[in-house]
């Protein structure tokens, strides 16, 4: 049978506010246990939560970037469990209304066409809230023999949950819509977006239906999911496993399960019938958030330029193709690093496009670096191609300048005095070393005229070892062709 | 000096006839002596009062004081205090201390008071009887078999005998009207709103208020002008400023309308309490005031309205006692299930369990809305018949309790008896609006209080027509005779 899958993320993404959603404590990574929890975060008796009103302008950025309806009230509730992180025995959350209200995101992926080369496609995928929250701590299970140690550092700390509708159809897409959501929290500087410390999470609800069906299926909740790469695993191993079950005449059971990166496989951690009750009720200790046009509008004035008004901008400023553009906006450091590499440049805007997506990023992939921890910065970058440009470098020097330059060893103009790099270009000098490899070679150039029109790479090869690699090639070749005809 | 008033014991202190310490080692000796039968303090905070008072003396003397500075005052032991435990009636924190003060303790201090100690109380606030409470059932001063009324049982109990001049309480559906009632005391439960809730452990949120208990009107204006105003660390603290309420208290009441809810005098209600009421507004009518009949039609619901929504928060509330963090916490846990139910189980009482229970039934999935929603409805109903009589009269005047203090004992196995104590009490908390218990008589030789009700923020109304009432009446100065002393000026048992 012809299957059809159907994907919903949540995304959890950490508030990048100084201080925790509903206390004054520091929402730092890293502290030592329990030093960043004050007595609201750690529910102690009498306490009361206090709202963080930057949590709330950070949520509102996040609903107008995504064309969604900020709601003039939205109401914080509790939701109710034990556990001991958890250390209210309840999660304020925002369960009934929430503070962003339906919106959507372009996103835009590669998919193998039908020919050799891929296609790129697109589609919209709409948003169906997004919810302020506060983060539960940690339960540290290692290094506490036969007991679990809590660190509550993270408790408080302010979470918009991003719930996204059942718009996407493979794992390929749901990634590009995580990436997306990721690179526009980093424009909107709401989030860090650090995954490795978990300030940006995502769970994967996943079901199967024969193509064409409208009725969706039995859904399955994917955990732990903090990679992009195990976001796009995970997603077809659980196809692999609903399709598996179906078509050996099993059902799908509605149920959490675990991602495995190790095994690469999903494992189920509990059922519907285990589900908690969480007896949401709207938290007496808050008032409704209200929020009015005018704290909206003044959101909407500091807001940056968007990740998809930079692509377009990009493909008409620069001339860019839509990939080369998606590409260099897909985070907003990026994209500042390739504006300012192009006016280092001159105005070198598919050159510095180029070395950004090649050179550049293929050394920074090798060491494991991101663009803001290049040790080449985009003034450098861009005195780079502005000599290649302007016929300083060839494409083999400048390869030699930039490796210097990745070395510490100064800007490309230092470089190429200090090294003597500079590419010989004056018809003169050339011509010197030509008649010098005629005079040498005059069996050769016997054999030349005669019409062995192969040797002429062998010219080449004698002056460009001669300018010990300096030469302009282009211009050694055309010198050379009018020289042994003459 | 335990018959003094606040405001004769500060003249007291400012002219130097006493000193704070010698006060507070009067009423520390007090407390010593009469406690033992009372069972009214947890906690007495000797030390800590000793040394408040010397420094309120060194205020005095370096002409830095206020009107209340060198006052001895008794905390409800809800309210925590830094350094001093913290109990709220159970073993669960039995040994919990905070790092902070509460707010409306922090308030208080600030003005220089001596906390005596903390006073006992139901459960987490959950009973109408003291009789809940984990360090033993507090004895009404007026008859050693009878229950002081709760939850602020101790508070009222403390200030009827004389053992402080004044004390904090908090009032949930009652919880300090009924003991002032009960005990034959003046009890203030503020707006919703009025005083922060920030330190004061939660019942239940939407309908906690904390207040006064007092020797008269007089003195709880002073302890709730210093108790209240907005706190940034309380979301629902109302930013409306404070008036001087001893600025309207002798203020005339002639043509005050006050409102007889027709539905509280019906059924239910002890004889002997309505003859107390009624007599009580044939004196307010001496005053001036004019009597009008109005109706709350939605009365029948409050009780229940009331216990879903109580109960339902105090489920959620009492959640972060779960053995984990501080409280009481079962002897080698077998794992976090075995942590979590035997601590609990251990920690908390019959009625609170019964609570948490019930409350967690009417918020579960599928029981929601016929309970918890359908509550609130109802709550929305029971605040419009208020705001429709308020468009009518100035003040409502009712009873307080149905009853007199009751027999100990007596309905500890009926709980639904028991939740009844607070129906004409809870209707307010569901309102947010202000009300008092002000002594009005007795029936049988047990106190009974008359409630008067405000709309939103017009506590200085009810200090106002109490005083008035209070001038014209000495039910206030009664003392039940083994607390009495030795004064010359003093009232003994009325019969």
């Amino acid at each position: 049978m012809n299957w059809e899958s159907v994907i919903g993320l949540e995304i959890h993404a950490q508030l990048a506010t100084n201080s925790k959603i509903f206390s004054g404590a520091s929402t730092r990574y890293g502290g030592e246990p329990n030093t960043q929890a004050c007595a609201v975060d750690l529910g102690l008796p009498g306490v009361l939560p206090v709202l963080n009103r930057e949590a709330v302008s950070m949520a509102v950025k996040f609903g107008l970037a995504t064309a969604s309806t900020i709601a003039s009230r939205s109401v914080f509730a509790r939701k109710n469990y034990f556990y001991p992180d958890l250390p209210k025995g309840y999660q304020i959350s925002q369960y009934e209304l929430p503070i962003v209200q339906g919106g959507h995101l372009d996103i835009q992926w590669e998919e193998a066409g039908s020919g050799s080369e891929s296609e790129t496609k697109s589609k919209r995928v709409g948003i169906t809230r997004a919810h302020l929250e506060e983060d539960a701590g940690k339960s540290l299970h290692e290094d506490f023999q036969g007991m679990t140690g809590v660190d509550l550092n993270r408790a408080g700390t302010p979470l918009i949950e991003i719930v996204s509708e059942p718009d996407m159809r493979s794992a390929r897409e749901a990634v590009a819509y995580m990436r997306k959501i990721h690179a526009l929290v980093r424009y909107l500087e709401i989030c860090d977006g650090n995954m490795q410390e978990g300030s940006f999470r995502c769970d994967a609800n996943i079901s199967i239906r024969p193509k064409g069906d409208e009725k969706l299926g039995t859904r399955t909740e994917l955990k732990n999911l903090n990679s992009f790469r195990f976001v796009e695993r995970a997603i077809e191993y659980e196809i692999e496993r609903q399709i598996d079950v179906l078509e050996t005449g099993g059902k799908v059971i509605q149920e959490t399960r675990l991602y495995d990166p190790d095994n690469n496989e999903t494992r189920p951690m509990r059922s519907k019938e285990e589900a908690n009750d969480y007896r949401y009720f709207p938290d007496p200790d808050l008032l409704p958030v209200v929020v009015d046009a005018d704290f909206v509008e003044n959101i909407r004035d500091t807001l940056p330029e968007l990740p998809d008004a930079k692509k377009s901008r990009f493909e008409s400023e620069y001339g860019l193709s839509p990939i080369d553009a998606g590409l260099l906006t897909s985070g907003r450091e990026l994209a500042e690093f390739y504006e300012k590499t192009v006016t280092a440049s001159g105005g070198q805007a598919k050159l510095s496009a180029n070395w950004i997506m090649v050179e550049l990023a293929g050394a920074l992939n090798k060491v494991g670096m991101d663009i803001t921890e290049s040790p080449v910065d985009a003034g450098m970058l861009g005195g780079l191609t502005r000599r290649i440009a302007d016929g300083t470098l060839s494409g083999k020097l400048a390869k030699q300048v930039f490796d210097a330059m990745w070395k510490g060893e100064g800007h490309a103009d230092d470089i190429i005095d200090a090294k003597g790099l500079r590419q010989v270009t004056d018809t003169g000098e050339i011509d010197g070393l030509i008649d010098e490899a005629i005079a040498n070679n005059p069996a050769q150039v016997a054999q030349y005229r005669a019409g062995k029109d192969k040797l002429l790479g062998f010219f080449v090869g004698l002056i460009m070892k001669a300018s010990k690699g300096k030469a302009n090639p282009g211009k050694v070749n055309e010198r050379l062709r009018t020289k042994l005809s003459e | 000096m335990h018959h003094k008033s606040l405001t004769e014991l500060s003249a007291a202190l400012q002219g130097r006839k006493i000193s704070s310490e010698e006060l507070t080692r009067f009423f520390l000796d007090r407390i010593g002596r009469l406690d033992t039968t009372l069972n009214s303090f947890i906690t007495v905070t000797e030390e800590l009062a000793l040394e408040q008072a010397r420094s309120a003396d060194k205020r005095i003397a370096a002409g830095d004081a206020g009107v209340l500075t060198g006052i001895p005052v008794a905390h409800k032991d809800i309210f925590c205090t830094q350094g001093v435990r913290t109990t709220c009636g159970s073993r669960m924190l039995e040994n919990f201390s905070a790092p902070y003060d509460a707010t409306a303790i922090a308030r208080i201090a600030s003005s220089g008071t001596v906390m005596l100690g903390k006073t006992n109380m139901d459960e987490f606030a959950m009973g109408s009887s003291n009789e809940t409470s984990y360090f033993g059932p507090v004895k009404n001063p007026w008859d050693g078999e009878r229950v002081p009324g709760g939850s602020s049982g101790g508070s009222a109990a403390a200030v009827a005998a004389r053992l402080a001049p004044i004390a904090t309480g908090t009032d949930t559906g009652g919880s300090i009207r009924q003991p002032a009632s009960f005990c034959n005391v003046t009890g203030i439960k503020p707006t919703y709103g009025r005083v922060s809730r920030y330190g004061m452990i939660a019942y239940a949120s939407s309908l906690d208020q904390g207040g006064v208990i007092a020797r008269n009107a007089e003195d709880a204006a002073l302890l709730l002008g210093a108790m209240a105003g907005v706190d940034p660390r309380d979301s629902t603290s109302v930013d409306l400023p404070v008036p001087d309420y001893m600025t309207t208290l002798s203020e005339s009441l002639r043509g005050v309308k006050v409102g007889l809810p027709r539905e509280w005098y019906g059924d239910g209600l002890d004889s002997g309490v309505r003859a107390v009421v009624e007599a009580a507004l044939t004196s307010l009518a001496g005053l001036g005031v004019e009597l009008v009949d109005i109706n709350l039609p939605h009365s029948p619901y409050c009780i229940p309205c009331y216990y879903v929504i109580a109960m339902s928060e105090a489920s959620s509330n009492l959640s972060r006692y779960d053995g984990v963090r501080f409280g009481h916490r079962c002897e080698n846990p077998r794992d976090l299930l075995d942590l979590y139910i035997r601590s609990r189980a251990e920690g908390f009482g019959t009625e609170v369990k019964r609570r948490i229970m019930t409350g967690t039934f009417s918020l579960s999935a599928g029981y929601y809305d016929a309970y918890y929603l359908k509550a609130l409805k109802v709550r929305r109903l029971i605040a419009e018949d208020f705001r429709r009589a308020f468009e009518k009269v100035d003040i409502l005047a009712g009873p307080v309790a149905p009853t007199p203090a009751f027999a100990l004992g007596e309905h500890m196995d009926d709980p639904v008896t028991m939740y009844l104590q607070d129906i004409y009490t809870l209707p307010l908390n569901l309102a947010g609006l202000p009300g008092m218990s002000v002594p009005a008589g007795f029936d049988r030789g047990l106190p009974v209080g008359l409630q008067l009700i405000a709309n939103h923020w017009e506590e200085a109304r009810l200090f106002n027509m109490a005083h008035r009432y209070q001038q014209e009446t000495d039910w206030h100065h009664f003392v039940p005779s083994r607390f009495a002393g030795q004064s010359e000026t003093e009232q003994n048992d009325p019969d």
